[in-house]
């Protein structure tokens, strides 16, 4: 379709085209000042207003967070339970998917039903926290993970993928003799490939990025997350009274700062490519956390 | 044997009718041969497949059930020792003390102005910025600006309240410097009550008005295109054609959204406003969620703040099938 442009149409564009590319720009505006502050000498920082090139270049901050050994607990706690709670959701939600896709499954609409309610009705804050108090959990790594173990969202779309799958990939296993295992295990989950890719990612972001679970469930300080150490690192005082701030932490030089929120984003824009390439199919929308 | 993983595989992949369960599962032409009858022989012959189901049954049943029922203490007063089972009933005692509390029309005050400046400032701007990328001819352009836009969506609020920390630091912030040398001001904003929620909106439009677009852009892409052709024959010009061809072309999309809006109104992000919370913005800054932090967590007060919490999910349920009724009322298509 040809479309006829006028003089206004022309101006219309040539100001969409140059506020939406300031608008993208504006977007990325903060993480370029951090991540060159994140290399900018203290007094640098202090100085200078604005900047997006560090006049003095230095490694100063990342040697010393990377030698604070609260900094490198938290980050390799935060690596390995991302690690772990990622594989453990997307096992606990693919195995509930695959019976659930099969159609004459007796007690599949119950328990479909019961998946749904929990969408719109949860139990809310403090009966979570108690239940996973009188678990035993406080404290534990695990705490981290498995409330949060299924996304009902997440499992439905997964039910759904596997629902869509031809039947005749699994007719030809049955002949050959494949149990149900087998067949979620060598047929449909290589298949699947792609898609729980992507659920990974998302259930990896969502616990890469979790404050409320360590806020709420991890009182010990040696046992905090990414999150929770930046927080601290940024926040610099207990201005709450809450206690989750260490009271005799002394407030870190800004460059610090900049550097903890470098490594805190880093992987998410590692990861970012791939996730985009999913969502923006729009199948995602709504299953991620936050 | 072989009859029965015959039956079972010439079931998947079948319409989603009724199950075997319902005893209508017949489809012509194959009559299925799993026995019916009895549950046990179903459950034999499937026990692979329950198996499997039960990690993700247990985990419902305790972690999304289990805290449903631990709801009760809201009409309880929980002690510790005694447990969920065992704490004595009160009634609505909890709810009436919130209810005579006077912390209760603040909350209310400052979840609904958030709600609101969310509603009417974020939720308008999203739709603007759908419709100026649906307008982007040039499909380089519109991607990257896009992939730029969506990027803090996968950020933590953690990440998003330190960039604040950082940019409107006293004195150093970039934005203090700027904001404060265009009004001529030296304000601390991020202390200053008066500028608590113009930051909390300001962040939600950086997090997430990027994101918001992707399900405008997908309702923008299905307008049928024809009516443009005939707009543009009739001479109808760009802001024309925007007003009375797009937006009426996504007008049950921008209705369910905003129905999934006010469902939210009540749920102001508990992480973001605790990040931003300080000694001297709680008097507006406290909103339902923060506040059954402090008062359920830090505190203590376990059934009082599980009664406002529950009282915040009522209304929140309320919410949204109340526009939901009122948007089927009014002659648009609902949420459901």
């Amino acid at each position: 379709m040809k479309i006829h442009n006028t003089t206004g149409g022309r101006i219309f564009d040539v100001a969409n085209y140059v506020f939406l590319s300031l608008i993208g720009i504006v977007t990325l505006l903060p993480f370029i000042y951090v991540f060159a502050g994140s290399f900018a000498t203290e007094a640098e920082i202090t100085s200078r207003p604005f900047f997006i090139w560090p006049e003095q270049f230095t490694l100063g901050a990342y040697e010393y967070i990377f030698s604070t050994p609260a900094f490198i607990r938290a980050l390799v706690t935060t690596v390995l339970v991302t690690a772990v709670g990622t594989l453990v959701q997307l096992a606990f939600t693919v195995t509930m998917a695959y019976p659930l896709a099969k159609k004459n499954l007796r007690g599949r609409q119950v328990i479909l039903s019961l998946v749904v309610f929990a969408m719109v009705f949860s139990g809310g804050m403090i009966p979570t926290f108690l239940l996973v108090k009188d678990l035993g959990l406080l404290n534990s790594y695990w705490a981290l993970i498995l409330p949060a173990a299924i996304n009902p969202f997440s499992l439905i779309i997964i039910k759904n993928f596997f629902q869509e799958l031809p039947a005749e990939l699994e007719e030809s296993a049955k002949m050959d003799g494949a149990t149900e295992v087998g067949i979620l295990w060598r047929i449909l989950l290589p298949l699947s490939k792609p898609v729980l890719a992507t659920f990974a990612l998302f259930y990896a972001v969502g616990i890469w990025n979790d404050f409320m679970s360590p806020l709420l469930y991890l009182s010990d300080n040696s046992k905090w997350t990414l999150q929770m150490y930046l927080r601290q690192v940024t926040a610099a005082s207990d201005l709450l009274g809450t206690g989750n701030v260490d009271p005799n932490y002394i407030p870190p030089e800004q460059g610090i700062k900049f550097a903890v929120i470098v490594v805190a984003t880093l992987p998410i824009l590692i990861f970012y490519p791939f996730l985009q390439k999913h969502f923006a199919k729009g199948m995602l929308i709504g299953s991620v956390k936050g | 044997m072989s009859q029965l993983t015959d039956a079972l595989a010439s079931n998947i992949g079948a319409g989603d009718g009724p199950g075997l369960g319902k005893g209508k599962g017949k489809r012509p032409g194959k009559p299925a041969k799993v026995p019916r009858g009895k549950f046990s022989v179903h459950f034999a012959h499937y026990k692979w497949l329950y198996l499997l189901l039960l990690p993700g049954v247990l985990y419902f049943a305790v972690f999304r059930y289990g805290p449903m029922y631990g709801v009760s203490i809201a009409f309880k007063e929980y002690v510790p020792f005694l447990g969920v089972n065992g704490s004595p009933w009160v009634g609505f005692s909890h709810f009436q003390d919130f209810f005579a509390n006077p912390d209760f029309p603040r909350l209310l005050g400052n979840t609904l102005i958030l709600a609101f400046l969310n509603l009417g400032i974020a939720f308008p701007l999203t739709i603007v910025l759908a419709l100026l990328l649906n307008e982007v001819r040039l499909s380089i352009l519109k991607r990257t600006v896009q992939t730029l836009v969506y990027i803090p969506h996968f950020l933590s609020w953690t990440i998003v309240a330190s960039l604040s920390f950082l940019l409107f630091a006293l004195d150093i912030g970039p934005l203090f410097q700027l904001l404060n040398n265009l009004m001529g001001t030296d304000i601390d904003f991020l202390s200053d009550p008066a500028w608590f929620r113009p930051l909390i909106v300001l962040q939600d439009i950086w997090k997430n008005t990027g994101w918001g677009t992707i399900i405008f852009l997908a309702a923008l892409a299905t307008v049928d295109q024809d009516q443009y052709e005939a707009a543009i024959i009739d001479g109808a010009g760009r802001f024309r054609r925007v007003w009375h061809i797009t937006l009426p072309g996504i007008r049950s999309t921008i209705i369910v959204m905003l129905i999934l809006a006010i469902g939210q109104t009540l749920n102001t992000g508990f992480e973001q406003i605790y990040l931003m919370t300080n000694a001297l913005n709680r008097e507006v800054a406290d909103v339902f969620d923060t506040y059954v932090y402090f008062v359920g967590i830090t505190q203590g007060a376990y059934s009082y703040s599980t009664a406002v919490g529950l009282f915040k999910s009522l209304v929140g349920i309320v919410l949204i099938f109340g526009t939901n009724a009122l948007a089927k009322r009014f002659n648009q298509s609902g949420l459901f």
